[in-house]
């Protein structure tokens, strides 16, 4: 089953179109991670399958039914960018807050988490660490026992370990099971290790999209000489040319098998930056397949 | 019990790190046959990584035969490896001399002589589990 599903997408603000043409489908129980640079559409994506925002054009349907409708609206639960929340009150009172305004919630997820952190939640929010407000705030989505989780940059602003402990948070409640999760984020490392599928958007357009391993095994770096043809089946997204040796990163249908080419495995980092770096106007009309 | 880790610059992916550290206990003799791996939440819990990327490895693990898993118990190994005799060890030695010899002859250098058996056998690696 599809938990999302989109097609032709489109959101303008004024005379700029954050995200355009936009066909992709997330598939139940999968981790997807959204990459691109800032402005390229991910946090307007994340907001349209939320149902903050309607879409100018196309359609996007979650679950089911229509974004933030009231049926979806218990299965969904979505941390904005910097997990904003109110920082004057005290933590046991933002999560009766949080309690009070779902129909389904799980108590023990949170007191169990805020035990294993050791947030006193007579604290206000405001004295907690980044960490562990980012922690609270997914402990408060969570808690809705969300079939989809939307998360906006949850790590972006969170040192080292309190990135770790984020992810080993989310991870653990992703092997309970029964959840889907689309993540934003700049550290690919961080997809890597993650996410079973990525999205990565330029300019709110689509430039990839597959599961991880159909994204690495369509792709290799090659090197050889300028005056040979290219391996049959591949096509160049990136790479550097001097007079004597061409590097390139190509998509391939197949494993290129040609002595001419040196052929070497591409890390996900060349794979995501090599296809952010190209230029629009030089853009294939369809990418590679959707998820 | 054997603790997992994950190296994020090999260029390697990570279930792959996962079923090469689990062989290579085993061919070491770290790993026994009725000795079990740490579950899935364990090592997601440890690692932040995917479950569905443990599972895939776990998989792959009982697909070679290596273990076994048991609903709701957890994953245990089935075997134990043994490294292949001294003289098949000396055997593969002496193919890879003529080889080497070969490409000598062709004009190869040193580096470009790992490189290509590295490029060799990260093909073939690839190519066993796809």
């Amino acid at each position: 089953m599809n938990v999302v599903e989109t097609k032709a997408l489109g959101r303008r603000y004024g005379k700029r179109w954050a995200l355009r043409d936009l066909d992709l489908t997330v598939a139940e129980h999968t981790v997807v991670g959204l990459v691109g640079p800032n402005g390229a559409g991910k946090s307007t994506l994340l907001h349209l399958v939320a149902g903050l925002i309607d879409p100018t054009e196309g359609s996007v349907n979650v679950l089911g039914a229509q974004p933030g409708s009231k049926g979806v609206l218990p299965d969904v639960a979505f941390v904005a960018q910097d997990s904003p929340l109110p920082k004057r009150p005290r933590v046991c009172e933002v999560v009766a807050m949080a309690a009070g305004m779902n129909v389904r919630w799980d108590a023990d997820v949170v007191s169990k988490r805020l035990r294993e952190l050791r947030v006193d939640e007579s604290h206000r929010v405001g004295e907690l660490s980044g960490g562990q407000r980012a922690q609270l705030a997914l402990a408060l989505a969570l808690a809705k026992r969300p079939r989809l989780l939307l998360l906006d940059e949850p790590v972006a602003s969170l040192d080292p370990l309190a990135r770790r402990g984020f992810l080993q948070s989310l991870m653990a409640a992703v092997a309970d099971g029964g959840m889907t999760v689309i993540f934003s984020t700049h550290l690919i490392d961080d997809l890597e290790r993650t996410c079973d599928h990525l999205v990565v958007l330029g300019q709110g357009t689509l430039l990839l999209s597959g599961s991880l391993d159909e994204i690495v095994q369509g792709h290799a770096v090659i090197v050889g000489s300028p005056d040979r043809p290219l391996p049959s089946g591949s096509s160049v997204v990136g790479g550097y040319r001097s007079p004597s040796a061409h590097q390139h990163l190509v998509s391939v249908s197949a494993p290129v098998i040609d002595p001419a080419w040196q052929q070497l495995a591409p890390t996900l980092d060349e794979i995501v930056l090599a296809h952010l770096a190209v230029e629009p106007e030089r853009r294939p009309v369809r990418r590679l397949e959707v998820v | 019990m054997i603790a997992l880790r994950l190296d994020p610059g090999s260029g390697v992916s990570t279930y792959l790190q996962i079923v090469h550290q689990v062989r290579q206990a085993v061919q070491l003799g770290v790993l026994r046959e009725g000795d079990q791996l740490p579950t899935v939440k364990e090592v997601v819990g440890a690692l932040a990584i995917n479950p569905n990327t443990v599972l895939k490895a776990y998989r792959e693990l009982e697909h070679e035969g290596l273990a076994v898993g048991r609903p709701g118990v957890g994953t245990f190994i089935t075997r134990t490896l043994t490294s292949p005799s001294p003289e098949e060890q000396t055997r593969l030695r002496a193919e890879l001399g003529r080889w080497v010899d070969r490409a000598t002859d062709a004009g190869l250098d040193i580096e470009t002589m790992v490189g290509l058996l590295r490029s060799v056998v990260n093909q073939a690696s690839g190519s066993a589990v796809a």
